[in-house]
Formats: structure tokens, sequence, C-alpha cells
């Protein structure tokens, strides 16, 4: 298949291994991957943060930057999230019927990274190879909004090697939420305390998600405390080969 | 539009919200008992809606249910107050608080009554009912255990279900002591201290002649009101006393008598996680030989009409005040309710609160969110609350003024993020940029308002090269597209 | 216009105009389960399961164990007073104890020194453990089975609904009566959570379930 990457303003500018993984991954599988290089940010925190007239620029900045592709593949919940469950809803508030109509045809074809492999190209072992004892966050926009359900961790129960160990109270937000990790910081802060607790008590050394904002935040929190454990997007943990 | 007076200018802004949770975090009895009480009701609630297959069709007939009232409101007000009328009680109609709290005291003084037993009731705490009452010299005592408690402490509640959680068994045993069982000898058994509570009570119930409750719900159809409860206090006040007064907000009133099978598995089940509480009163009017001789029905606007108006916040109306949501969230399990400055609380409270008092008095409510969602799942009746708050933030955001600081960031923000050029540029000065924050590889002091991430987490700096940088590499050096 | 009808017409305008052009709502789809489809054993069976776990006490008995079984109860309790609504039958009321049938409405101080009182009830719902009583045969007002501190309650087996949606079914042939749903003894759990059974209300509900063809249950005795 021939996937359009959108790789997101955050993985672009801060985690670019989650892009560079994701290609690799998909190649690997035998995909083509495509960037179209007009992408900018999918404009999710400008809605959240209730600028919505300011994000519709956001919205068809991306329609018009994908609106030709087969197939569009982001490693972000959130990012994925905020097209097909709210661009709708930011296309009415436009106004626009063509943007609407627009959004209406792009965003069933726009996955999460996991979901595109259980769901559209049919693969839960991807042959990967990642001996290290491993726990998953479920990140809120996974969970709830594209409802993924059990599919990351089929892929990772997959991965030859790995020690997964299920993270207690793991539907629990971790306290990100965009703006609010800053707007009701100490809120965010006690949210983040009790997930590192629920992570160290894994005994994990890498914490793994689908959101690399979550990851920076939980994983923030955690190198603030030395905690010894690292983050890893499941991008790069499906992308891990052995050597050799 | 002028059912409420004139909102916004002369009425005070609630507390900012982060300003309050400072407070609410610190306090470490409160977040014990709050962590406790949230986490077992959340674990009986689960139990409970997993034993029925059908709980979805449930939550959607109850949705539907109420979005078919809530569009012919007026109709079935108007039927309600016909059913009652006929079956010999009387309705009141009361556009505020201030109209509601006159038409109640003057129902209790024509009783020549100085003294009433409530039922709890979020809607007479909504209105400040006692403090009206108290101010033309009427008592009025709460039967509630839990309300009955945080009455004689003078202190406001902190959950709707449990409103005494954050007091422990040995200031409620100090408090009894001083106040209802005075030279007693009183354990702190919570045994001993309901037993206190009901010595106390009974006294009362059995002297009363007037009571006033609120309602869950109210059937159109056969003017049925109906009490949901657990302590027993309910029946004894729509019992015994010679006058009920009753106050309802608009919104609790259901289309026809049926409609009950659905909100008595929804309720129950969503509330205290059980299969049924342990009473439910339903009562029409008046019925000669049982119960109360006379019946006042007070239906109660306070701002609903302006929810009502708003076609994505209408479906707040739909709340059951089952507090569901409030057990679910993880916001509200590490703040209370006091945060909240509001009479509701938790996910319900951050869209209610600021649709009944105006936004303008009630900002930073639609901000007091993750939007992690585990409110609309377990919402009984399928309130889209993380669609109601996206709605109020995105007023808010609508009217934040030409210079407000926020504003002008974000809005610099889309204009570089609606174009590539400017976006790329805007990586590159911020890789240059970070040089100020980096220390040892990592950041650990960020200025101003994104001082609160560098509060509690380190950053790792910006890398070299973006994902866009290391896809132009490889496909120049792979000469491909 | 006086002032209780300017509100009333206030408050109807702001909900015409609030709702003026709105969509209207989508039809009410009613899938969830209307009828209980078990066999009656195993609804029963439920019934008994769901009164023990609310710690009320059960006993089943053939209708004609029913009159010692109510005698061996309010002996077992220690009860001197019973109170009873007047159409309880007399076969019902143990003649060791005193009954206080409620002929011209008892006083307060007459049912709060009673110790018992002894219904009969409209219907049941296992699902739930729910007793119902609507004032109707053999239950008497309300006051009667709230303010004695033990209610002991007979509950023919053919009384006894599946579900909800069954019960409230049954309720709606006369909805205007004094309805009270009873699904075990009161409880609170506002002191730091712990369940304290027993608050307002009889703290003791006592419930004797009678085998019974449906001639007895709906009051034609004999």
């Amino acid at each position: 298949m021939k996937a359009a990457l959108f790789i997101t303003c955050f993985n672009d500018t801060l985690f670019p291994q989650v892009g560079i993984a994701t290609t690799h991954l998909l190649e690997r599988l035998g995909h083509t991957v495509e960037f179209p290089e007009t992408q900018t940010c999918c404009g999710q925190m400008h809605y959240n943060t209730g600028y919505q007239q300011e994000a519709i620029p956001l919205v068809r900045h991306f329609v018009a930057g994908f609106r030709d592709a087969e197939v569009v593949v982001a490693p972000s919940a959130s990012c994925v999230g905020m097209v097909r469950d709210l661009y709708p809803k930011a296309a009415i508030l436009s106004g626009d019927a063509q943007l609407i109509a627009e959004v209406d045809a792009l965003a069933p074809r726009v996955y999460e990274l996991g979901e595109f492999l259980v769901k559209r190209a049919g693969v839960v072992d991807v042959g990967a190879y990642f001996p290290h004892r491993v726990t998953y966050h479920a990140t809120c926009h996974s969970l709830r909004v594209l409802r993924v359900g059990d599919i990351p961790m089929q892929l990772l129960r997959a991965v030859k090697g790995i020690d997964l160990v299920e993270l207690p109270h793991v539907a629990e937000c971790c306290g990100f939420g965009g703006t609010f990790a800053v707007k009701n910081a100490d809120l965010s802060t006690a949210m983040l305390g009790d997930k590192a607790r629920d992570v160290l008590d894994t005994g994990a050394e890498v914490l793994c998600a689908a959101d690399s904002s979550c990851l920076m935040h939980i994983g923030g929190g955690l190198h603030r405390l030395r905690a010894g454990v690292r983050t890893m997007h499941l991008a790069e943990v499906l992308a891990s080969v052995e050597e050799g | 539009m002028a059912a409420t007076p004139a909102r916004g200018r002369s009425l005070p802004v609630l507390p900012a919200f982060p300003k309050a949770v400072k407070i609410a975090l610190a306090d470490t009895q409160l977040r014990r008992n709050l962590a406790k009480a949230t986490t077992t009701i959340r674990a009986k609630r689960a139990r409970v809606v997993e034993e029925l297959a059908d709980w979805e069709e449930l939550r959607a007939a109850g949705a539907a249910i109420k979005d078919e009232t809530l569009r012919h409101l007026d109709h079935y007000l108007l039927q309600l107050e016909e059913a009652v009328t006929r079956a010999g009680g009387r309705v009141h109609w009361a556009r505020n608080a201030v109209e509601a709290n006159t038409i109640i005291a003057r129902l209790v003084r024509d009783t020549g009554a100085e003294r009433v037993v409530k039922v709890k009731s979020l809607t007479t705490d909504e209105i400040r009912l006692n403090d009206a009452l108290a101010s033309v010299g009427i008592t009025a005592v709460e039967t509630d255990l839990a309300e009955l408690i945080i009455q004689l402490a003078h202190e406001p509640s902190s959950h709707i279900l449990v409103p005494a959680i954050h007091k422990n068994r040995s200031e409620i045993r100090d408090l009894f002591r001083r106040t209802i069982a005075t030279g007693q000898d009183l354990s702190d058994e919570p045994k001993a201290l309901a037993g206190a509570a009901r010595a106390y009570l009974r006294k009362q119930f059995l002297s009363a002649q007037v009571a006033i409750s609120g309602a869950n719900v109210a059937v159109a159809e056969t003017g049925t009101v109906g009490v949901v409860e657990s302590e027993g206090n309910g029946r004894m006040c729509l019992t015994l006393p010679r006058t009920l007064i009753t106050v309802m907000g608009i919104e609790k009133v259901l289309p026809t008598f049926r409609d009950l099978e659905v909100f008595l598995q929804l309720l129950p089940r969503s509330s205290t996680g059980e299969r049924m509480n342990p009473y439910t009163s339903l009562w029409t009017g008046v019925t000669p030989g049982d119960g109360p001789e006379a019946f006042h029905l007070v239906l109660l606007d306070n701002g609903r009409t302006n929810v009502l108006a708003d076609e994505v916040g209408r479906q707040t109306l739909r709340c059951i005040r089952c507090s569901a949501c409030l057990n679910i969230c993880p916001v509200y399990a590490r703040t209370g309710g006091h945060a909240y400055g509001s009479v509701y609380p938790g996910p319900i409270g951050a869209i209610l609160t600021p649709q009944l008092l105006g936004l303008e008095r009630a900002k930073t409510l639609p901000y007091a969110s993750s939007l992690c969602g585990a409110c609309y799942e377990v919402c009984p009746v399928k309130i889209n609350i993380p669609d109601v708050l996206l709605r109020l933030r995105g007023q808010v955001g609508a009217s934040a003024g030409q210079w407000n600081p926020e504003a002008m960031t974000m809005r610099q923000l889309a204009a570089i993020f609606s174009s590539p050029t400017r976006y790329e540029r805007a990586q590159r000065m911020a890789r240059y940029g970070q040089r100020l924050f980096v220390r040892d590889g990592v950041i650990n002091r960020l200025p101003g308002p994104l001082s609160g991430w560098s509060q509690a987490r380190d950053l790792q700096p910006l890398p070299a090269q973006s994902f866009r940088d290391w896809w132009r590499e490889r496909r120049q050096k792979t000469g491909g597209a | 216009m006086s002032a209780a009808a300017a509100a009333k017409s206030a408050i109807l305008r702001a909900v015409q105009d609030a709702v003026a052009g709105a969509p209207d709502a989508a039809p009410i789809s009613r899938d969830y389960s209307q009828r209980d489809e078990r066999s009656h054993t195993t609804v029963i069976e439920e019934f008994i399961d769901r009164l023990q776990d609310y710690k009320a006490h059960v006993e089943r008995v053939e209708v004609r164990g029913l009159s010692s079984c109510i005698a061996d109860a309010c002996n077992r309790y220690g009860v001197q007073r019973l109170v009873a609504p007047v159409d309880v039958p007399p076969e019902w009321t143990p003649s060791e104890v005193e009954v206080l049938r409620d002929v011209a409405q008892l006083s307060l101080a007459e049912l709060d020194g009673s110790d018992a009182v002894l219904t009969g009830c409209a219907l049941a719902i296992a699902q739930t453990g729910t007793i119902v009583l609507d004032g109707g045969a053999r239950q008497g007002r309300r006051a009667l089975s709230l303010v004695p501190d033990r209610h002991i309650c007979v509950v023919f087996e053919d009384q006894v609904l599946g579900i909800v949606p069954e019960g409230i079914a049954r309720l709606s042939a006369s909805p205007e009566r004094p309805i009270t749903f009873i699904s075990g003894p009161s409880a609170t759990s506002d002191i730091e959570l712990s369940r304290v059974e027993g608050v307002h209300g009889p703290r003791m509900l006592h419930v004797i379930l009678v085998e019974s063809p449906l001639a007895y249950s709906e009051g034609k005795l004999e």
C-alpha cells in the first residue's frame, strides 16, 4: 500500500526517531511511504484550548496536503483522533460546505499506526525483536476516541524477546491533556506522580505508548526523578529488529 | 430569553480553578478519603453495570427520553402541572433562586411552622434555601446523615453523594458530642455515630409539620414525583409531616410513567453502584389518609433555559445527578468538590456551572479537565462532556480580547503552522533559541507560562535534525522521491 | 398578570425560545429487556439470593405454614405489639401478640411504640431484590411500614416478577398510588465509607415468601 505519513509537529520537531522508525517499519512490511512535505500541524492544540476559528486554516491545510492520499498513517493517536473526531466539527464551524465534504471523505482514511497495521495491513507480528521489559500506557485518545482496544497489546505481545508487563490503572489519564499540563500544572503533576508510580511498580525498563505527547510528559517526570526508566514510542519498539 | 435576571456584571466570579486546586491538592486527608471513596464506588459501579447485558440499550433509551423531554419541555411541564393539580397538589413556577426561596418561605410561614425537615437536595443547595429560610426565622434541619454532619459543622459539601467524605470518624464523633449528642458517651464506631443521628432525627421526624425535598424525577403523564434514597430519611420526610414542598429543576420531568423503568435502572447502578437503592418513593399529588395533606411542587428555572438554548450545551440537562462522572474523573478524585466553587462539581459541574451562571463567572471551569473522556464513557445518559467542554472553551477563546497574551500567541502560532515555510523557520529558530535553556543536555527550566511544565518534568532538547530534515537527506542519498 | 402567572409564562416563553428551530428529537428506541425470559423457579431463586445479599431475612413456606411462620418470627424478635393494616387476614396475626390494626389511623406515638409491622406487598422484583408497596391490598398506608423498627413482609411467589420494566408495567395500572420500593434495609456509607445498615425506617426486614396458586396473592383466600 502507499501510505502517506503524517508525522505530526511533535514528532517532527522533538521525536524524529518516531518518524524514522515508522518509515522503516512500514517499508519493512512492504509498503511505500510518502511524506507530503507541506504538512505542519493538525491544529489540536488550538482547537482544544478554545481557539477553534484559528484552527480552521490548519484543518484546511491538512486536508489540502493529504486529500489525494490512498491512506494516511500517523504515529499519534491524539492527532488521528483530532482528524477523525473533531475535524468534522471544525468543518461545520467553518460553514464551508466543500471543507465539510472533503473532511468527510478524508477522515476515514486516516489511521493511527497500530490501527493501520492490524486493521488495514492485516498484520500482528511485524517481525520485531526487543528483548527488554516493557510496560504499555493506553493513551486516552487511543482508548476512548479511536477505540483501538487491544490492538497495541496484540502488536507488542508478538514482539520477539519482549517481557511485557501490564501497567496498573492502565486506562487512567497520565495528566498531559495538552495545554492542561501548563494551565493546570499542579493537577497535571499530581496525575503524573501516580502514573509514574504505576510505571515504577512494574519494574519495566521501558514505557511504551502510542502518543509522544504523553511519553514526553511521563518521561519528563521519570527523568526528573532519575527513575532509570526510558520511554519509547510504539513505532520504535515495533521497528526494532535483531542485529545482523 | 428573560427568564433569569441579567448575569455577569454585578455577580461574583468563581475563584480560579488552578488556584483553588492548590489548596485541595495539599489537603492530604481529603485526598486519601477522596481516593478511597472514588475508587470504591467506581469498582462497585463497574460490577453492577457489567451484570446488565442491556446496559448500552438502557443508556441509549435514557439519552433519547431526555432529549425528547428537552425538545418539548414546555409541553411536558404544562402536562405535569395539570396532572399534579388534578391529583390535589399545587404547582409553583420560579424563574430564579430568589423567587423560589420567596415562594417556599411563604408556604412554610402559611403553616405556622418555624422548623422544617429537609431531604437532601442539590437543587435546594443551588438556591441556598437554608440560608434564605434562616433569614426569615425558619430553621431547616437536614436529615441526610452527611448533610446533617456538614450542617452541624457549618461546612460545604465535598461530594454530591458522600458530602462528608472529608471528615473522619473521630471528627464526626467530636462534632456530635458538641451538638446532637451532648453529654453522651459516644464511641467513634460508624454504627454508634449513625445510631446517635438516628435518635436525634427520629424526634425531628415524628414532630415535623413541614418537609422540603427535591425530586429525582417527575412524570408529566401522571404527575408522579419520585425520590431515590438510601437512609430512610426521605420516606420519613415525604410521609409523616402534614405539608410537603418539593423543589425541582425543570429539566427533571419525564414524559411517561413507563420511562421510570429506564431511570430506575440507570440511576442506582450509576450512583451508588447498587442494583437498586434501599428506598424509592413515588407519590402523586395528595392521597387522603396516606401522607401529607398538602403538596407543593416548585418548578425552578434558575439558568436552565440558558443551557437549553445552546445546541451543544443542551445535552447537559440530561443529567440525572448520579455522580458517576465524579467518581471516574482523575481531576475530581484529586481535588474534591470545593475546588470547583459550586454546588455541582466534577465533570458535570465543569459544564453545568458555567452555563447556569454565565461563562464570564466561571471561565476557568471548562479547563478543569485533561479531556480524557472517561466521564463520557460512564455517563448513564451519554452526555458528551468533552464535546461540551470544547464548546465552552471555544466560547472563552472567541471572547478573548485582542491583546490577550494567550490569544495573541495562539494566533501567531496558527499563522506559523498554516505555512510550511514559516513552520520550518520556526523549528530552526526554536532549535537555535533553546540553547539558552539547555543545561547538561537537558532543559529543566522554561520561561513564563511554560514554567508550569518544567516545575515537574525535564525536557529533552530539540534534536539537531528534524524528521523532515532526515527525510530530505535520505531522499537525496537514494536519489528517490 | 399576577406575579405567579408572570413567572410561569416567562419560563415557558424562555423554554420555547430556547428550543425554537432545534431539530426534532430522535425517536426513542427501547431495545433494552422488557421481559424476563427465565423460568419462574430461576426468578424466585434470584429473588431470595438478592434479599440475602441485602441481609434481609428470608423464609420460604407453603400457604398452610404461613400463620405459624409469622408467629415464629414474632416470637424470635420478641414482638409484643404488632401493627397491621386493616385488611391483613386474621389468620396471619399471631394470637400471642397485641395486634394494632390501623382502623382509625394509629397515632405516630402508637406506631413508634410498636415492635413490628406486618404487611403484604403489591409485587416484587427479583433482579434487584425489591419489594414494592403501593397501599393496595394488605399494605395499608405508608407510615405503617415506615415507623416500626421491624417489617415482616409476606410475598407470594406469583407476585415476584423478574426485572424492573415488568414491575413498572404492572404498577402503571394505578400510578397515582403512593408507591414505595424497598430493596433491603436502609443504609448509609457516609462515615468514612463504612456501610452501616439501618438508619431510619425499619432496621430489620423479614420476608416470608409463600408458595401459592394465583388465587391467594390476588386476595382471594380459601
